[in-house]
């Protein structure tokens, strides 16, 4: 039955290949846009870690005054943490594993002549850094607590800067020179760039290569090293990065099951009150722990702009939907004659109605097509954009099956209503008029 | 005779539909649209939609481009700069003294100077600041542009109030700014902190750092231009200060624009050797008009791509409305025929497919009207957007009944080709 109406349709549209055009050009421009825009959050909203998203948390605290009001332009100071809180937390060692960490830059000083001093990004990190977030080593490996303790100069390199200071030679064990002191290399990430760098302070830089070395908070501190994240302070006086009163860095937690979750719920209010009991934290209680995706959807990793053209696109598209319901009508009752001649011989409406839908569906796949080729083309303006996530702008299976299948459910829904109206030619009246 | 019959039969109004005018045409139009109520109320709904998204986003894209033509306030063809890093912050006097005095050198420099930062450039000095020295009146982020000797000429400030750094107000860093300093601000900013008072004199802090008012410029765009709001653009602060530790590594260069991208290269190359120690920024050193097109190339691309929205927005109703009204020129040739038969011209025929699709596309506007009214409060609350202004409305309005009628001519002009005899074939 399916093959004879697909027959019928295909012979209906061929017969009116302008109208077909029509239909087909409007559904694929609609779909086009919605599926470069979608594709777009689609992998700036993914899970960068899909293994271990589920047991990494993010505490928030807020150590404000009650005097420091929310500046919609500026980033949430409260997104991170003081370097007192971060260390009270990290040493309540409640969790599974922990770890601090700011983002920030440091000039480079190649051995070789052949290299200018440059400038490269990278993370200052505790040591549970590596087993917590489960980071990839081709060889060497991380720092434990004690190195922490101890300011140790070790540093742990990402697969491009190593590749561009030591070639293909193994780096492990090499001496690096950061500002002005040598750091030994201990271990070569695998090229580890999870995209977002979701661990790190995601309202500058979350998208790209964003960090290419690792190396031990405690010792950046020692050595001054400029942080490059979002940086809030309330208070005057005394050395910002130490105080309580700037925030600067950012804490995760892993934590094994609900129960656990629920432990360090209760830990941080514990914390809260305790720290007001101390003079601090004048706010009322209001400790939250964020799952890690549920932290990147709080953070808004997707900038205004996409998720203004995104809602532009989706607008195009429900345009698009309109004007194919008024071409779908005009098509389907153009063709009055040949239904209630169909209807006469004995053709129930359900038949007609799954007749015009297969119909509407055929026009689906075929803007369907067309939209995969307007959206493979817009994902590629998108990745000539200057920002950070272009490069991400690529349709992986799910997105390109997703795409025909919301044509094709589009250009159903479209059809719903004039194949309804089709099916309710009275066929007696028809034939009279013929 | 039976034929004409039959139809004032169905309605009086006929009779003055075969032989009317143009706006007796009307009610006839009216009744048939009755008949054709779906596809009528959809094409109204297109047009009303687009009608939404056209006003809107022919308003985001004008306050895109507005924001893109900022005045910075500065001579941006003349000026250009350096940045250096990775010196010893210890030597920095020296680096100040070797690196002016060396670029000085360079032929077609016009000057040298130190400054924190340029327009357009990376964003050096913002702070909060308030009016009072207990730091209780809060009012506003501002930008401080901190800047040595020979600074405000260079720009090309234009000053309309006060008066111009002395060699004095040239105070020594205490960490980021002058304790204490004579500063000159943009006329933007005096507005918003001395509403209709004179600024000169006025004083205000940043946390224990404390300004007085000496002179307004004109305009001064603050680096990250937009930073808080279109409105605050110009919140900037000039502040006079002596280079040295706290203020060293950004140079601002001037020349005639004509030399200007060769003196930078020249300027490039002889830092290697005045500064070997230090390593120049590539991204932030370069002509402020090069920095200007890098800050506004993502409102640019955003502009392109409403426009490109628009256009294939424009295009899809277009589409809609002829191909329904080709399919009701087809589904009443039979009538038309009758009508040329009885007298109406071609002419006729024409402005009735016209006036249908005038009536047709003027609902959608009305309700349209309403939609785009909707969408920019819905966008107002989720993005920093002023409110529609009221002129956007008729402007999309003339946009969509010219696209109507441009779209309805082909199928209309078919029509009017039906020849009379098509009347008398039956089927």
């Amino acid at each position: 039955m399916f093959g004879y109406y697909f027959d019928l349709a295909r012979r209906s549209l061929i017969r009116s290949p302008i109208l077909t055009a029509m239909m087909v050009l409007a559904i694929g421009l609609g779909i086009g846009a919605s599926m470069t825009m979608l594709t777009v959050l689609h992998v700036m909203s993914g899970d960068p870690i899909p293994e271990h998203s589920g047991q990494l948390y993010y505490p928030h605290l807020d150590a404000r005054p009650l005097s420091s009001k929310d500046d919609k332009n500026a980033p949430d100071p409260s997104a991170n943490l003081s370097w007192i809180d971060a260390s009270n937390l990290l040493q309540a060692h409640r969790g599974d594993r922990q770890a601090a960490m700011a983002g920030g830059s440091v000039l480079v000083r190649p051995a070789q002549t052949s290299l200018r001093p440059f400038f490269e990004t990278g993370h200052y990190i505790t040591a549970d850094f590596f087993p917590m977030f489960d980071v990839p080593f081709r060889t060497g490996g991380g720092w434990t607590q004690v190195q922490d303790e101890q300011h140790e100069r070790v540093v742990v390199l990402n697969g491009d800067l190593a590749r561009k200071l030591f070639g293909d030679t193994s780096a492990t064990g090499k001496i690096v020179r950061l500002q002005d002191t040598d750091f030994r290399v201990i271990g070569v990430l695998n090229d580890w760039y999870p995209q977002p760098a979701f661990y790190g302070d995601t309202s500058g830089h979350a998208f790209g290569k964003t960090d290419e070395f690792f190396l031990p908070l405690t010792t950046a501190m020692d050595l001054k090293f400029d942080s490059n994240g979002n940086m809030s302070c309330w208070g005057s006086g005394g050395d910002q990065r130490t105080s309580g009163e700037c925030t600067w860095l950012q804490f995760w937690v892993s934590l094994d099951g609900p129960t656990k979750v629920h432990a360090y719920q209760q830990f941080l209010e514990d914390y809260w009150r305790q720290q007001q009991a101390h003079g601090r934290f004048a706010r009322p209680v209001d400790a939250k722990l964020y799952g890690l995706l549920a932290w990147l959807d709080h953070m808004q990793l997707v900038p205004g702009d996409v998720r203004l053209q995104l809602w532009l696109a989706l607008g195009f598209l429900a345009v698009c939907m309109v004007n194919i319901v008024g071409l779908l009508l005009a098509k389907f009752l153009r063709r009055s004659g040949e239904v209630s001649v169909r209807r006469a011989l004995g053709a129930r409406r359900r038949d007609i109605f799954l007749q015009f839908g297969v119909e509407s569906a055929v026009i689906g796949v075929a803007g369907g097509l067309l939209g995969l080729g307007i959206a493979q083309l817009g994902l590629w303006s998108v990745r000539h954009r200057p920002d950070d996530y272009a490069h991400l702008a690529q349709m992986d299976v799910s997105m390109l099956l997703g795409t025909l299948v919301l044509a094709i459910v589009a250009s159903v829904l479209a059809g719903l209503l004039p194949a309804w109206r089709a099916c309710r030619i009275t066929p007696a009246l028809q034939l009279k008029t013929q | 005779m039976r034929v004409k019959a039959a139809i004032r039969g169905r309605t009086p109004q006929k009779e003055r539909f075969l032989t009317g005018t143009f706006d007796m045409q009307i009610q006839p139009v009216l009744a048939a649209l009755r008949r054709h109520r779906l596809a009528t109320i959809l094409i109204a709904m297109e047009i009303a939609l687009a009608c939404a998204v056209l006003c809107n986003a022919c308003f985001l894209i004008a306050s895109r481009i507005q924001m893109t033509h900022v005045d910075s306030g500065v001579d941006e063809s003349s000026l250009a700069t350096i940045k250096l890093t990775g010196y010893d912050e210890a030597k920095a006097s020296d680096l100040n003294a070797r690196v002016t005095s060396g670029l000085r050198e360079i032929p077609g420099m016009q000057s040298v100077s130190v400054i924190n930062e340029v327009p357009f450039g990376e964003t050096a000095g913002n702070a909060g600041i308030t009016l009072d020295s207990a730091g209780q009146k809060f009012a506003g982020v501002v930008d401080f542009y901190v800047a040595g000797p020979g600074n405000f000429e260079a720009l090309g400030l234009q000053l309309i109030s006060g008066r111009a750094p002395r060699a004095d107000d040239f105070q020594p860093m205490k960490a980021f700014l002058p304790s204490s300093a004579n500063v000159i601000v943009s006329r933007s900013l005096a507005e918003h902190l001395w509403p209709d008072t004179d600024p000169l004199g006025k004083e205000f802090w940043c946390g224990d750092f404390h300004f007085r008012v000496t002179g307004v410029v004109a305009h001064l765009a603050r680096p990250s231009a937009g930073e808080g709001g279109p409105g605050t653009i110009e919140w900037s602060v000039f502040t006079p200060a002596q280079p040295g530790a706290n203020l060293s590594g950004v140079y601002l260069l001037r020349a005639d624009p004509a030399q200007l991208p060769r003196v930078l290269r020249d300027a490039r190359a002889a830092i290697a050797k005045l500064a070997p120690d230090a390593v120049v920024e590539q991204q932030a050193s370069q002509t402020i008009g090069d920095l200007r097109q890098v800050y506004f190339r993502q409102d640019r691309i955003m502009a392109g791509m409403l426009l490109g929205v628009i256009v294939a927005l424009l295009l899809v109703t277009a589409l809609g409305i002829v191909g329904l009204a080709s399919f009701w020129v087809q589904q009443r040739r039979r009538q038309i025929g009758i009508r040329r038969a009885i007298g109406a011209t071609r002419g006729d025929i024409l402005r009735y497919f016209q006036t249908e699709n005038f009536l047709i596309v003027t609902s959608g506007i009305a309700l349209g009207m309403l939609l785009a009214y909707a969408l920019n409060l819905l966008l107002m609350t989720q993005y920093e957007l002023p409110r529609l202004p009221l002129y956007y409305l008729p402007a999309g309005a003339l946009i969509l009944w010219g696209l109507g009628q441009l779209a309805v001519l082909g199928p209309a002009l078919r029509a009017a080709a039906v020849p009379p005899v098509v009347a008398t074939r039956s089927g």
